[in-house]
C-alpha cells in the first residue's frame, strides 16, 4: 500500500520511499523516511494535496508524490 | 571583522533571532559570487564588531533548488568565525538531520533550539546537554519570539567567537552523507522524547473549519475581504489626517517662508517638491495598517492554509500552491515575493509564477486605487470598486498562467510544511510596521521625489506659458501619446502620471499633484471634476495591469537571467493593460450612450 492509498485517520509505518535523489533528500528533511509512522489528516477536494502528518510536522504533498511512499499499516485510529 | 552565518531550515523562527540579535539593523548586502542579496548586520558581540549574516532556509546542503546553492557557494568561498544553527525544538525528529550534514563541513557550530515554549506546551522534552555532548558542540535552548534563553544563547555566541579562527566549508563534505537516516534516528530517539500524543489541539480545530472541504476557501476569501475592508475603512480617514496636516504646515510655515522668493523657486518647491511628495506621503498610515494585516496573516501559518486550498485549481494552470502564495506576498509589494520563488526547484514552474506576480496589486498600486476610488465613486460604492479590482488581479493572472502555461511547463513535485497556527506578539508587529515606514520614506525622498521634480519640470517648462498645458514639454508629449491613450478614455495629462507611473506607481498621484497643482486636499476634488467613473475605471485598470515599476523590472531580470523573458514580462502586461481597458471603456461608453 501507498500513503496515497491510506485511508484518511489511519497510521501506517513507512517501509520505502522512492523517487528521485532530489525529491528523497527533501522528503528526508520533512521527516519521511523509513520507520516513521505516518498519518493522513484530510484530502483535498478535486484531486488536490493531501495532508500528512508524520512525527509533530504536519505537511501538504500532491497525491502523484504520496504514492511514492510504500507503507506497512499497523493500527486504526481510535 | 569576523563574521556569524546564521542557517537553519525553513519556519524555525530563525528572522525573528536575527532581528532580536540585531535590533532590525539588517541590511542588503552583496556577497561576491552571488547573484542574490543576503541580509546582513554588524553589531557589537563581547566588545568586537561582529558581522551577522542570515543565510536562506534550506532543508538540506544537496543543492538542489537556487537557495541551497546559495548556501553552499557562501560557505565554500565566505571564511566564517562561527555558523549559528537553528533548529526547532518541536521537529527535532527531523531537524537534525541538517545539523549531522553541517556538522561534516568541519565549521564550529554552536546549535540553538528555538520555540523551547512551543516544544514545552506539547510536552516534548530536549536532552539538550546530553544532545551537545553527542554532537560535539554547544547546544541552547531558547524563544527568539519571547526572549527566554535568549541571553544564554547570545553569551555561548560571545564566547565562541572570541578564539575563533574563520575558515570556509570543506566542499566534498556537503554531499556526504553516509547512513545520515540511521544516526538521526538514534541521535533522536536518545535525547528526544515526544508524548504519544503531542497535543496541537488549537491548530487540529482550527484546521477543521477552515481547511474544510467546502468551506474553507470560501472562507479564505471573506478572511482577505474583511483584511483589505479593515485598511480601508481604518486607513484612508487616518491619510485625511495626514493630508490636512501637511496642508496645514504648508499654509502656516513653508508657504509664509517662501514669500520672498522668485515664482518659478516658489512654484518648484511648493506645487513641486512639496505638493508632490506629501501627496504620497499621506499613504504612510495606509501602507503600515497593510503590512501589519499581511504580516500577521503571514506569521499566522494561514498563508501555507492556502496553498492547500488552492493547489488542484493552481495545478489545472500549470502553476502550484505556492505560486498562490507568492501572488498574495506580492499584494505587499512584488519584488520580494518574485524573489521567493526561489524555492522552486523546475525553471518552468519559477518563471510562470514569475511571469503572473506583477498582476498583484501591490501596495503602491493600493495607493493610486484608493486615491481615485475615494475621488470619484461614492464612499459606498467605493470599497466594492475597489474590491473588483482585486478581483482583476487574479483574473489578468490566471489567465496569463493559462495562455503561456504550455511553453513554460514543469512536473515539479510539492511538498509544503504547514506550520501550527501562531500569532505575532506586539514587539514583532511594531518592529514590522517600522521596517515598513522606513523602506517607505527612504524611497519618498528617493526616486519619488525625482520622479514629482521630472513631472514638474515637463509640466511647467517652458516657464512662459500655462503650467501642463498643450504649450509645455509634458503637453506635447502626452499630444504624441494621444492616439494611444484616446481610445482607452485616458486624457492628456493622465498619460503623463501613466509615464511616470512606469518607474514605481508611488509617482502616479504623486505626478497628479504636480499636473494639477494641487495639494493634497485639494485634488480629489479636481480629480472628481475632471474625470466621469468610466474613464477613472478605465484609468485604474490599466495602472492595475501594465508593468509594475522599475525595481519590478530589475528583478525579474536578474532572478530569470533571461533578456526574452524580461522583454515578455513587460510587453505581455503592457499589451493586457490596453486591451482590457479599451473593451472596458468602449463597451462601458456604448452602454451608457445606448
Amino acid at each position: 500500500m501507498t500513503l496515497e492509498q491510506l485511508p484518511t485517520g489511519q497510521r501506517a509505518l513507512i517501509a520505502e520511499v522512492q523517487g528521485e535523489d532530489g525529491l528523497r533528500a527533501r522528503m528526508l528533511a520533512l521527516g519521511l523516511r523509513a520507520g516513521r509512522e505516518v498519518a493522513v489528516i484530510r484530502r483535498a477536494n478535486l484531486g488536490g494535496p493531501i495532508q500528512v502528518r508524520v512525527g509533530s510536522t504536519d505537511l501538504m504533498m500532491r497525491r502523484k508524490e504520496a504514492s511514492l511512499i510504500q507503507l506497512t499499516v499497523i493500527e486504526t485510529l481510535r | 571583522m569576523k563574521r556569524i552565518a546564521l542557517l537553519g531550515m525553513p519556519n524555525t523562527g530563525k528572522s525573528t533571532f536575527f532581528n532580536r540579535l540585531t535590533g532590525a539593523s539588517a541590511r542588503v548586502g552583496n556577497w561576491p559570487g552571488l547573484t542574490v542579496d543576503l541580509l546582513s548586520a554588524r553589531i557589537l558581540l563581547a566588545a568586537e564588531m561582529v558581522e551577522l549574516v542570515d543565510l536562506p532556509g534550506i532543508y538540506n546542503l544537496h543543492g538542489y533548488s537556487e537557495d541551497e546553492q546559495v548556501v553552499r557557494h557562501f560557505l565554500e568561498h565566505n571564511p566564517i568565525d562561527l555558523l549559528v544553527v537553528i533548529a526547532n525544538a518541536t521537529q527535532l525528529d527531523r531537524q537534525l538531520s541538517l545539523v549531522l550534514q553541517l556538522k561534516e563541513l568541519g565549521l564550529p557550530i554552536v546549535l540553538l533550539l528555538n520555540m523551547a515554549d512551543e516544544a514545552r506546551r506539547q510536552g516534548i522534552r530536549v536532552e539538550h546537554e546530553k544532545l551537545g555532548q553527542t554532537l560535539g558542540l554547544p547546544v541552547v535552548m531558547m524563544s527568539a519570539k519571547y526572549g527566554q534563553g535568549f541571553p544564554q544563547a547570545k553569551q555561548t555566541i560571545e564566547h565562541l567567537q572570541k578564539d575563533a579562527v574563520a575558515r570556509t566549508a570543506d566542499p566534498a563534505a556537503f554531499a556526504r552523507d553516509d547512513e545520515l537516516e540511521a544516526r538521526l534516528e538514534r541521535l533522536v530517539s536518545n535525547t528526544v522524547h515526544v508524548p504519544v500524543s503531542a497535543s496541537q489541539g488549537l491548530t487540529n480545530r482550527l484546521d477543521r473549519v477552515l481547511l474544510h472541504p467546502l468551506f474553507g476557501l470560501p472562507l479564505f476569501l471573506l478572511a482577505m475581504y474583511i483584511v483589505f475592508e479593515a485598511v480601508y475603512t481604518a486607513g484612508t480617514p487616518l491619510q485625511d489626517g495626514v493630508a490636512w496636516l501637511l496642508d496645514a504646515f504648508k499654509e502656516g510655515y513653508v508657504a509664509p517662508l517662501l514669500g520672498g522668493a522668485n515664482l518659478e523657486l516658489q512654484s518648484f518647491l511648493l506645487e513641486g517638491v512639496y505638493n508632490g511628495v506629501g501627496t504620497v506621503l499621506s499613504f504612510l498610515p495606509i501602507i503600515v495598517l497593510f503590512f501589519l494585516f499581511m504580516g500577521v496573516i503571514e506569521d499566522s501559518g494561514y498563508l501555507s492554509r492556502s496553498a492547500f486550498l488552492m493547489d488542484a485549481f493552481m495545478a489545472r494552470l500549470g502553476l502550484d500552491g505556492r505560486s498562490f502564495v507568492m501572488q498574495l506576498m506580492g499584494f505587499g509589494c512584488n519584488v520580494p515575493a518574485l524573489m521567493g520563488t526561489r524555492v522552486m526547484r523546475s525553471r518552468g514552474l519559477r518563471l510562470l509564477t514569475m511571469l503572473i506576480i506583477p498582476f498583484s496589486l501591490c501596495s503602491a498600486r493600493l495607493q493610486v486605487f484608493v486615491f481615485v476610488t475615494t475621488a470619484v465613486f461614492s464612499p459606498a460604492a467605493a470599497p466594492l470598486v475597489l474590491f473588483s479590482l482585486y478581483v482583476m488581479s487574479f483574473f489578468a493572472a490566471f489567465l496569463t498562467a493559462a495562455l503561456y502555461r504550455r511553453r513554460l511547463p514543469n512536473d515539479e513535485p510539492l511538498l509544503l510544511e504547514l506550520p501550527p497556527y501562531r500569532f505575532p506578539t506586539a514587539r514583532q508587529m511594531l518592529l514590522r510596521g517600522w521596517q515598513e515606514s522606513r523602506q517607505f520614506l527612504k524611497e519618498a525622498s528617493g526616486f519619488i521625489l525625482l520622479g514629482v521634480v521630472l513631472v514638474w519640470f515637463l509640466t511647467h517648462y517652458p516657464f512662459e506659458v500655462q503650467p501642463a498645458s498643450s504649450a509645455t514639454l509634458a503637453g506635447q508629449l502626452a499630444e504624441w501619446m494621444a492616439p494611444l491613450f484616446a481610445p482607452i478614455g485616458i486624457d492628456n495629462l493622465m498619460s503623463i502620471a501613466l509615464l511616470f507611473g512606469f518607474v514605481a506607481k508611488e509617482v502616479v498621484i504623486g505626478a497628479l499633484a504636480v499636473i494639477y497643482g494641487a495639494s493634497e486636499s485639494a485634488l480629489p476634488g479636481i480629480i472628481a471634476a475632471q474625470l466621469g467613473w468610466i474613464e477613472a475605471y478605465s484609468f485604474m485598470l490599466f495602472v492595475l495591469i501594465y508593468t509594475p515599476c522599475l525595481s519590478t523590472i530589475a528583478v525579474l531580470k536578474k532572478e530569470s537571467k533571461s533578456g526574452w523573458f524580461t522583454v515578455v514580462a513587460v510587453i505581455w502586461p503592457l499589451t493586457l493593460a490596453w486591451l482590457v481597458s479599451f473593451v472596458f471603456y468602449q463597451t462601458a461608453q456604448a452602454l451608457t450612450a445606448a
